[in-house]
């Protein structure tokens, strides 16, 4: 084999590079990117990079010379038109490459809103590097920000914008902040430390349009109510990026359908990353994640596998979230919890709520509480007290089964 | 540039030189030294760039921030001299440092 093509310039397709090389594979590699940069970090975006504490260059995964000395050819600002895998054919506008192994790590892609006034100058989406250098140009001079979507993306927003004086509303559809994401508990304790900080949070509202002052938004409308905005940004989710896989023929269902081994439907083609839907042997059910853990993972195996491997791709997802001074770690899902116990004090704005399912340990939310969410990354699947949990008196490591 | 040697559990090791103001874990990553992770970027989230400090090197660091002593310390392969290395900048002070990769990483 000789040939690898990467569709794609996200985390996924940069640490899929290094994996490559760092296994031995000494063959052609093509990286094809639609964004003008070499992969970056995108977590940032929303917290350290928007807020100017983290500049461009440290967002790099890798410097450019990285790229050179191991010689891997990039195709930054290239859009790939379409994959022919009976070919085993790529064809970007600027040509066509032929391809041993592919892997499409196209990523994802913001829901956007398609109501009127959607298109008015001040509306922004943040996904990308030029997304974000927009939004802050913007935020020099405005007044009043209004975010649509209680995700966490809007709730990062929000908190580097409140932290340099803007005026801040946050409309939520649903009956609370997170509600696709958390329970209840972390949206209330979100909810409270939002308004704490003077951040207007407007549940069960939705947003019906905009008005616009000479091509700019000027107001934003929900219902009856209107709500003055001078920027604005839309966090409503994602999509994930499959239309060439499908256009291709590779099997997709909400994501790319990849097995344990990163695999496609096509033995050739591989997938990681936002874009694909895969099993998880321990969760025992099938995934669709928006997580840079789970792109780097992802692509460790698939890059294995390409070069004939059998690594195997099975992980408790993880995330993690920073708004104001408050770090958020969560392992799993809370959702699977059927019982919960408190760790801390949230007053205090450091606790960990554990989640359980028969007794057993299935996610944590951790808030400045890195040491509770290193033992449930430990403690995943193992039966504990809740007792013993709750008891700040006891030292979580005791807890650790011994092997 | 200064240098930091890095030695694999397996004892291969590897000489490189890194800018100053660079963490270690950016240096590892840059030139694709096995066995750092650093699935969370170096934000201190993760504790997947897991290194073991040579001894001699260990005084010249500055000391490890609440955070970090709390992700470090349920790690099973935890050691005194136990460090994440996203959080130790590359400077002239430390040319020449020696860190130990662990056998796994978290």
């Amino acid at each position: 084999m000789t040939k690898i093509v990467i569709i794609g310039g996200g985390q996924a397709a940069g640490q899929a590079v290094a994996s490559l090389r760092q296994e031995g594979f000494e063959g052609a590699i093509d990286l094809i990117g639609a964004e003008p940069t070499l992969p970056y970090q995108r977590p940032p975006l929303s917290k350290q990079y928007l807020s100017g504490a983290m500049p461009a260059d440290k967002l790099l995964v890798r410097p450019e010379k990285f790229y050179e000395d191991r010689s891997i050819t990039t195709h930054l600002n290239t859009q790939v038109l379409s994959i022919e895998p009976s070919e085993h054919t790529v064809t970007t506008e600027s040509g066509q490459f032929s391809y041993d192994k592919l892997l499409i790590a196209t990523g994802s892609e913001p829901r956007r809103l398609s109501i009127p006034g959607s298109e008015l100058a001040g509306i922004h989406y943040l996904r990308t590097m030029k997304d974000v250098d927009d939004i802050r140009d913007q935020m020099q001079s405005a007044k009043r920000l209004c975010i649509v979507g209680g995700g966490y993306i809007g709730l990062e927003v929000a908190s580097v914008a409140a932290t340099s004086g803007l005026s801040v509303d946050v409309l939520e559809m649903e009956s609370r902040i997170l509600q696709r994401v958390t329970t209840p508990f972390m949206s209330d304790f979100y909810h409270q430390l939002h308004t704490a900080r003077g951040v207007n949070i407007h549940t069960e509202t939705a947003c019906s349009g905009f008005k616009g002052d000479q091509g700019k938004v000027s107001h934003v409308i929900c219902g009856e109510k209107e709500l003055e905005a001078d920027l604005v940004i839309v966090g409503i989710g994602i999509i994930p990026n499959t239309e060439l896989a499908a256009a291709a023929g590779i099997a997709c269902d909400n994501g790319i359908l990849v097995d344990d081994h990163c695999q496609t439907s096509d033995p050739d083609i591989f997938a990681a990353g936002d874009c694909t839907n895969h099993p998880n042997a321990i969760l025992d059910r099938r995934l669709r994640l928006e997580s840079v853990p789970n792109a780097m993972e992802q692509a460790r195996t698939a890059a294995s596998n390409m070069l004939g491997g059998d690594k195997t791709y099975a992980a408790v997802p993880w995330f993690w979230s920073d708004q104001y001074e408050l770090k958020l770690q969560m392992l799993g899902f809370s959702q699977d919890g059927n019982s919960s116990v408190l760790r801390g004090d949230p007053e205090a704005l450091q606790f960990a709520q554990f989640y359980l399912a028969d007794g057993k340990i299935v996610a944590v939310d951790a808030v400045n509480s890195p040491k509770e969410f290193m033992v449930a990354k430990q403690l995943y699947g193992v039966e504990v007290t809740p007792e013993d949990l709750e008891n700040p008196e006891i030292d979580l490591k005791t807890l650790i089964p011994k092997p | 540039m200064p240098s930091v040697k890095f030695i694999e559990h397996n004892g291969t090791e590897h000489v490189i030189d890194g800018n100053n103001g660079d963490s270690l874990m950016v240096i590892a990553t840059s030139n694709l030294v096995p066995g750092i992770d650093a699935d969370c970027g170096g934000e201190c989230s993760c504790a997947t760039c897991h290194i073991l400090v040579d001894d001699a090197w260990v005084g010249k660091l500055a000391p490890a921030t609440e955070t970090e002593e709390s992700m470090l310390d349920l790690n099973p392969d935890r050691e005194p001299n136990s460090r994440l290395s996203c959080q130790i900048p590359m400077s002239d002070e430390l040319d020449g440092i020696v860190v130990n990769l662990p056998e796994f990483q978290y």
